[in-house]
């Protein structure tokens, strides 16, 4: 259950962002569409706890994260919510093994995914041993997807993950999100300016 | 995995920069590490050989090189005195304690020393093996030397003449070595000993050119070591021999501590140097923690993404300034005996001493307090920066 209540933000003080209310419950998935410069990344930041917002409310499945600290964020993040960025991040001196063990070490209050399991779904099983850099594209976004689930976390959050793809392969991707989403029983809010997954998803969001 | 672990990974990552650092710093914790080493070393055993020694009469010359040749056996002598004037400062009430020494032999390079039992008791030897000499040609042998030349007691031996072992042999009068002594961690151990009339006698008969030998009919001895009765005695007794008499007295703590002055501008300068070194080294790490701070910071927001706080990000740059100062100090400590070792091995070569102590002294515990100041100093803005990283902002930069 995912839930904000007239959610405000401000870098500056003077151009203040106006979100409307998101009420989401379990099981649901989310498609937030909007155009650049809107303050889409805004929300989804605020929704992780890595902004904390002016005023309103963030409600992610009980916890109201509107006014907790930068630790209890950090934890909150950790334990909680899993994101998929447009252009994947990883630890690049660590091998793909070593980048998963290093995402549950910072989440030791959460019993974790089996990392072995998660890659063996995304069909990167072999690539284990290896380093981030020696991956290609595709594969790169695929681990960044498993290290978005090694916590089993209850909301995913990706940021445009197919805004660099072509038709067939922006499919695929926002088809394994859901189905990874939904194999981890986690809610899944994507957002994008990209019209072409307005069909995969029953909420859509206009910002 | 945890934070210790990822610093590791991240120092192997950038393999080249972390050598670069890792070098500097060994390089200069070993350069002071081996001057402390050696300063404390050479001090030890000069100050060991010292014991008991308050001054030394001998020929006119440099009383820097009385000392050397007379206390350290490291030298030629100045030249002989009269046993008759010497027997005469040795009445004089002052004088509380003397031991005369004759030089004239040596047996492969290693110096026989003429002497009497005072000598024994001055450095507190004992006998390991044998018994002390009590008949002319019977030498007591130094540990040091009874190992490397592999003597033992019975063993006789043809002595050449002078300090070196090119001079010509006294193949008439050899030696019979009936004693070694027991380490005793002074000058004593590289020496061969024998009474002064033994001395006398391999050189008695013959008729030498050499000025430093030739013989009157008066006995010669070429150096006292004197002890006062009262310390106070220093002051002015040597006073009182260079001007009244035609020997020379010299006080060997006042030239060593005048050698050490010559020698304290140069040893002062090298250290500046490897402080200087240890400095670069601290930028050198600073830099390289900075630049790959831009490098990784993707990397760290997705730490923090991950759950990861503030502070687990700053100690990760901190375990990595560490680590890297720790490993350079322990290879410099490891660089400085190697170091001792070979100029050990040179100065046992040329001096007949050694120097032989590894152990942690005092100074290198600063020495690492230091190394680990500087790492802290170098990690010191970049893991503030990387506390206060605005996630968000990197984050929405890609």
């Amino acid at each position: 259950m995912i839930k904000t209540e007239s959610l405000k933000f401000s870098y500056d003080g003077r151009k203040y962002f106006d979100f409307p209310d998101i009420n989401l419950d379990t099981g649901e998935n989310l498609l937030i569409i909007g155009n650049s410069g809107i303050g889409k990344t805004t929300l989804l930041h605020l929704l992780a706890g890595i902004l904390k917002p002016k005023s309103g409310s963030i409600n992610v499945s009980g916890i109201e994260i509107s006014k907790f600290s930068d630790t209890e964020l950090d934890k909150f993040r950790g334990d909680n919510i899993g994101i998929v960025f447009q252009r994947p991040h990883f630890i690049y001196s660590l091998t793909i093994n070593e980048n998963l063990k290093l995402a549950q070490y910072l989440s030791p209050s959460k019993t974790s995914g089996d990392a072995e399991k998660i890659l063996e779904s995304l069909n990167i099983n072999d690539k284990y041993q290896q380093k981030p850099n020696q991956l290609s594209e595709g594969e790169k976004q695929r681990v960044s997807i498993a290290l978005a689930l090694i916590n089993s976390p209850n909301l995913i959050l990706a940021d445009e993950p197919t805004s660099s793809l072509d038709d067939f392969n922006c499919d695929n991707v926002i088809k394994l999100l859901k189905k990874q989403a939904k194999d981890h029983k986690a809610q899944l809010i994507v957002i994008t300016h990209d019209a072409r997954l307005k069909k995969h998803f029953k909420n859509n969001l206009n910002l | 995995m945890n934070i210790f672990k990822l610093s590791i990974k991240n120092l192997f990552y950038r393999p080249l920069s972390s050598l670069l650092s890792l070098l500097l710093l060994a390089l200069g914790v070993s350069m002071i590490s081996l001057l402390v080493l050696i300063n404390s070393v050479v001090q030890d055993q000069m100050n060991n050989n010292l014991k008991g020694i308050d001054m030394v009469v001998g020929a006119k010359g440099s009383p820097l090189q009385l000392i050397l040749s007379s206390v350290y056996h490291v030298d030629s002598p100045t030249g002989n005195i009269s046993l008759k004037e010497a027997r005469s400062i040795e009445k004089n009430p002052m004088v509380g304690n003397s031991v005369p020494l004759l030089y004239g032999d040596n047996y492969e390079g290693f110096r026989i020393v003429g002497t009497n039992e005072k000598f024994i008791e001055l450095y507190n030897l004992s006998i390991e093996n044998g018994s002390f000499w009590d008949d002319e040609f019977e030498v007591v042998v130094g540990k040091k030397i009874a190992t490397k030349l592999n003597l033992k007691v019975g063993d006789t031996f043809v002595t050449s003449h002078g300090l070196r072992q090119t001079g010509e042999s006294h193949a008439d009068t050899p030696f019979t070595v009936v004693g070694i002594t027991n380490f005793s961690n002074s000058v004593a151990d590289q020496l061969i000993l024998t009474s002064a009339e033994s001395v006398w006698g391999v050189h008695g008969d013959h008729t030498h050119d050499d000025e430093e030998h030739d013989h009157d009919d008066d006995k010669e001895i070429t150096a006292m070591l004197i002890k006062f009765n009262s310390p106070m005695n220093v002051i002015q007794f040597p006073r009182y021999i260079n001007e009244n008499t035609n020997l020379q007295s010299a006080v060997p703590s006042y030239e060593i501590s005048r050698l050490f002055k010559l020698f304290g501008f140069g040893i002062e300068t090298i250290n500046l140097l490897a402080y200087l070194i240890i400095v670069v080294s601290g930028i050198s790490i600073f830099i390289t923690l900075f630049n790959s701070m831009k490098e990784r910071k993707y990397d760290m927001a997705l730490i923090r993404t991950l759950g990861g706080s503030r502070l687990q990000l700053s100690s990760m740059l901190v375990y990595e300034a560490i680590v890297l100062t720790i490993s350079g100090f322990i290879l410099g400590i490891i660089l400085s005996r190697l170091g001792l070792v070979f100029i050990s091995s040179l100065m046992e070569s040329s001096f007949n001493y050694s120097l032989n102590s590894y152990g942690i002294l005092n100074d290198e515990f600063w020495l690492l307090a230091i190394s680990i100041l500087i790492g802290l100093m170098a990690c010191l803005i970049p893991s503030i920066q990387v506390y206060k990283m605005d996630i968000s902002k990197t984050l929405s930069n890609e």
